[in-house]
């Protein structure tokens, strides 16, 4: 499973490389690097096999029942992903480090950093397209904290969440067009996906799923019309800028074309719009780019027009064309990350991107300008410079499509006029920040950099060369084998020299350069024309406005749906659940008594039932007199727990009860702080609406459950009752239900106790209420507050209630009782002592704080559950034998009553958290009567 | 006996609802506890109803079906848990808004 165990590396290291950049910013750098290096170490042993054309497969059965499983998948295209992935992540990890100032968190970055790098992993490596999916959002949510990371900054905030609504709408079609590609296959795994193009393309949903998948990798590869949120991400720190926006996230898009090539290409729909797009998108980030001032605004269109650029190869749907596509993904993630990294470097050291500032800077730092013109040329593909091979590659599918397609010489006419213009934002680049006069008003002086920023770039800048210069003895088996993989099939013929002769393609590419050099000539008009247009055309304030309405429409909407008021809502409610409700029972033809055969009634049970009705009814119309309508509650909890006694129930009777009473007790304190009396506010017909509601929902219950009464069922209870003492050990079998078979139930359920009581602390944290002196009919508190004799039998009381406590929890495994139960009777008897000596009393006796008991609780219990693991037993299995022991003879231990353990502590220190807590409010809003009557 | 349950689940529901419909937050507060009695009665009630037939084996020759049972006890502790923080939702609502109407607003 070293496939998903490189996925999750970086996510297990994240919060610890967070946590290590505390002690020093040097160490956090070289835990990220190590757990990057940790990552590429693992998927060691499988980088071989992909060379070979062959694709690991790792399964890990997650829920066979649904057939989902965690499955793995690492082929050619998997591989130059996860290379770039991690390398480039490498560099920019080392970049990092010097690029941001001493002020902000390197740790909170790099945390982000690994987040995003494990998502990214996680897309590229995923054979199951649920799974790639979730990781598609993941990637969405890490770099939504990425783009944010200066959180100070309205820009960051408002690129970020452009830049997560965008992803994340994209997100959601993505998973549209997932589900219905998994209808039309019957599968969700690649495997099978890509093995039944013609399948897909012949069904009649194949364009609405094409669309909704596209609109998944249009958005997320920044194409036109999703293009906008790009520039507006660049306020972004630079490294992230270089990873995400040059060779990653951006990339997630065209990975998606790729990946899904064999399953989707090959259709005029495909052609029309992932080429129309793909092109459209080229020559509107081409254009743009030349006139953008902003150093890092000028390289975001730029990315925009070579995803555009990458996504028309793949549109042109030729298998040599996919093969220029992946080529194009390789050279511009390396000249891009390099560009933006120079970029990077120049903003650190001069203080701004305003290109009409930043000028001459040759002087200063000439080793960095070497460096980013040998970047820059890779981007306008001048020839011996990697970005040339594959542009010279695309120029030629571009010529060689036109015949195919009508209009089809507008074609190579727009990716020439692209390419001119991706020579002049280029020259841009050099000239007008390493030349073209002096620097203008300058925050800092330049020079050059630390040694090791430069670094990475240099890195960057070798590969251009290399690959430029030497492609069949370095890019080539790479290549071959991710455009292998994209086509899944044999590869056409293709050769990787610089010199193929004089052909249409080398024609272009004159024709870009000599027309990109003419252009930058006459740029400054250009300028002046597009400074005048840009107001009037932004992106941005269409997004804006458009988002706008939006919130404004869910405000009508919600205003309208929700007027506030909880009664109205509950009345709607409940309203609705009776309509419900009657509609099913009227539609139903089947009787509403079924053939079961009844308990007779006896004597006892019709008295204890007409004392609940008596009880429930006088507490229903006395609410007003809350001190009353509370005991009557209280009676009514009495006779439930009687019910349960009747019925054969001995376990939720002891529940009940001990609930009874703590829950009565805490309403009481609770009663304290509010009024005694509720004001008479409901006029007559509302009291008479709101009571003939009442008695529908009561008769629909009544008929619901006597329905289910008078029936014979089936129950699956028959096999915990035969596996509860082969399977769990223990004679009762509630109690094994709970802490054995369905434990994993009981964990979530003492974990939703825990935070129910955390929650109140945290409530009641800092709470001032005003307490009355006097009641509701004038008279004083009673100042014996806590009377002798009470105190007394309380503290005699103790001991006792612990031992049966002890009992019960311990026999809970044979006999009614356990934790939930022993827990309970533990709290009631503690809280006996808090009423009856009084919070300072019991303080000084007592731990003041419960919390720890119930961390301990949860930990016993998720221990225990661990240990079946080291067991081999799946999570929580539990495990039992019998023991002789001297003097008591033979005893029965299952790891079920550790766990039973963990369940009686959290019950316990919840329980007193929740009322301790509340007594404290009390004595607090009680100080001086407190003081005078403590003896 | 199977009628006397079902009007008992019907009479608590209906006690349970009509309070919680009230507009102070004190009764809001124990018609949930009436519905938690009604609600945990029902599912109680989806395992019938079976009399000195504890689910303990060993016990009787037949027993009571476990399974509703130990939902139920849960029920009943998550249940208790609910009420303390709607109660101390409550007391906190008093406090900051000075009244203890459900909506906040009205007489204190």
């Amino acid at each position: 499973m070293n496939l998903l165990l490189a996925i999750l590396v970086p996510f297990i290291g994240a919060p610890f490389v967070a946590y290590i950049s505390r002690r020093s910013r040097a160490a956090s750098a070289w835990a990220a690097a190590g757990v990057a290096l940790l990552s590429l170490a693992i998927l060691l042993p499988d980088l071989a096999a992909p060379f070979a054309g062959e694709t690991t497969l790792q399964r890990l059965v997650w829920m066979p029942a649904l057939g989902l499983d965690l499955v793995f998948r690492l082929d050619g295209l998997g591989l130059l992903f996860t290379l770039m992935i991690l390398g480039i992540g490498l560099l920019v990890i080392l970049y990092a480090h010097y690029y941001l100032s001493q002020q902000d968190s390197l740790g909170r970055l790099y945390a982000y950093l690994l987040l995003f790098m494990g998502s990214m992993l996680g897309v590229v490596l995923s054979e199951n397209l649920i799974q790639l999916l979730i990781f598609w959002e993941l990637t969405s949510l890490s770099s939504f904290l990425l783009i944010s990371y200066w959180r100070t900054r309205q820009a960051a905030r408002s690129g970020a969440r452009m830049a997560l609504a965008i992803t994340g709408a994209g997100g959601l079609a993505l998973l549209g067009g997932f589900v219905l590609l998994g209808e039309i296959t019957g599968s969700y795994e690649l495997s099978v996906v890509l093995a039944s193009g013609d399948i897909i393309r012949a069904h009649p949903l194949y364009l609405p799923a094409l669309i909704l998948i596209l609109l998944g990798a249009f958005t997320k590869s920044a194409q036109f019309p999703f293009h906008f949120w790009l520039p507006n991400a660049m306020a972004a720190p630079t490294p992230v800028s270089a990873y995400l926006h040059s060779a990653t996230m951006v990339k997630a898009g065209v990975f998606l074309l790729a990946r899904l090539f064999p399953a989707l290409s090959g259709t005029e729909a495909w052609t029309y719009l992932v080429g129309g797009v793909g092109i459209t998108t080229l020559l509107i980030g081409a254009v743009v780019a030349l006139f953008k001032h902003d150093l890092k605004g000028l390289l975001a269109y730029s990315t925009i027009s070579h995803l555009g650029l990458i996504t028309a190869l793949f549109g042109i749907g030729t298998p040599l064309a996919a093969v220029a596509g992946v080529f194009h993904i390789i050279n511009h993630a390396i000249f891009k990350a390099g560009l933006f990294m120079a970029a990077g470097i120049i903003d650190h050291e001069t203080g701004t991107r305003d290109m009409r500032r930043i000028n001459g800077l040759w002087k200063a730092m000439p080793h960095t300008a070497t460096l980013a013109m040998v970047a820059a040329a890779a981007m306008a593909g001048v020839p011996l410079f990697n970005g040339f091979l594959s542009k010279e590659m695309f120029f030629a599918e571009a010529a060689g499509a036109a015949s195919r397609l009508s209009f089809g010489w507008l074609l190579p006419a727009a990716v020439t006029v692209a390419g001119i213009f991706a020579v002049a934002y280029s020259l841009r680049f050099i000239h007008d920040v390493f030349f073209n006069g002096e620097p203008i008003d300058l925050p800092r002086t330049p020079h050059e950099p630390p040694r090791w920023m430069k670094v990475p770039v240099e890195i960057l800048v070798v590969l251009c060369l290399l690959v430029g210069i030497l492609p069949s003895l370095t890019v080539e088996p790479l290549l071959a084998a991710a455009a292998g993989a994209v086509l899944q099939a044999p590869l056409p013929e293709h050769n990787l020299a610089i010199w193929h002769g004089f052909s249409p393609a080398l024609l272009m590419s004159m024709i870009a350069l000599v027309g990109g050099v003419l252009l930058y000539t006459v740029r400054k008009p250009l300028f002046a024309f597009h400074d005048h247009m840009e107001k009037n055309l932004n992106a941005r304030i269409i997004f804006e406005r458009v988002m706008e309405m939006l919130y404004q429409l869910a405000h009508a909407l919600t205003a309208r749906l929700d007027t506030g008021s909880l009664q109205r809502q509950t009345l709607l409610f409940v309203a609705a659940a009776l309509c419900l409700g009657a509609a099913g029972m009227w539609s139903s033809a089947a009787p509403l008594t079924g053939p079961r055969t009844l308990l007779p009634v006896d004597g006892v049970s019709l008295v204890a039932a007409l004392a609940l009705a008596a009880a429930a009814l006088t507490a229903t119309i006395l609410h007003r007199q809350r001190f009353t309508a509370l005991i009557l509650a209280g009676a009514v909890g009495l006779v439930v727990s009687l019910i349960f006694i009747k019925f054969s129930a001995p376990d939720l009777a002891l529940t009940q009860l001990s609930v009874e009473v703590v829950t009565i007790v805490l309403l009481l304190l609770a009663l304290y702080f509010l009024p005694q009396q509720s004001p008479a506010e409901s006029s007559h017909s509302r009291r008479l609406r709101d009571a003939s509601l009442a008695m529908a929902a009561g008769a629909g219950a009544s008929a619901l459950a006597w329905a289910v009464l008078t029936r014979p069922y089936d129950s699956i209870s028959g096999w915990f009752l035969a596996n509860s003492v082969p399977g769990g050990g223990g004679k009762n079998v509630v109690n094994v239900i709970l802490v054995d078979f369905r434990g994993y139930d009981t964990f979530g359920e003492i974990t939703v106790l825990a935070l129910a009581a955390l929650g109140i602390f945290a409530m009641l944290d800092g709470l001032r209420l005003p307490a009355p002196l006097r009641d509701a009919a004038g008279r004083h508190w009673d100042p014996d507050t806590h009377p002798l004799i009470m105190a007394t039998f309380a503290r005699l009381l103790l001991p006792l209630a612990l031992l049966v406590s002890v009992f019960v929890l311990l026999r809970g495994h044979n006999l009614p009782g356990g934790g939930f139960i022993a827990g309970l009777i533990t709290a009631v008897a503690l809280i006996m002592q808090y009423l009856a000596n009084g919070v300072a009393w019991t303080h000084a006796r007592l731990p003041a704080h419960t919390h720890p008991l119930i961390a301990a609780g949860l930990a016993i219990a998720l221990v225990t559950g661990l240990a079946s693991w080291a067991f081999g037993h799946s999570f929580l299995t539990s495990a039992f034998g019998h023991f002789a022991l001297p003097l008591t003879g033979e005893i029965e231990l299952a790891s079920a009553m550790a766990f039973d353990l963990g369940v009686y502590l959290v019950v316990v220190g919840a329980t007193l958290l929740i009322l301790i807590n509340l007594g404290l409010a009390h004595n607090a809003s009680h100080a001086p009567q407190k003081l005078e009557n403590t003896p | 006996m199977e009628a006397l349950l079902a009007l008992s689940i019907g009479l608590l529901t209906a006690c349970g609802v009509y309070l919680v419909l009230r507009a102070r937050s004190f009764a809001v507060v124990l018609g949930l506890t009436f519905l938690s009695y009604a609600v945990n009665l029902f599912l109680f009630a989806m395992g019938r109803l079976a009399i000195a037939q504890p689910p303990v084996i060993g016990a009787a020759a037949t027993s009571a079906d476990p399974l509703p049972q130990a939902l139920v006890l849960t029920a009943i502790v998550i249940g208790f848990a609910m009420t303390a923080f709607v109660i101390m939702l409550a007391l906190k609502s008093r406090a900051e808004l000075g009244n203890d109407h459900v909506d906040g607003g009205g007489e204190p």
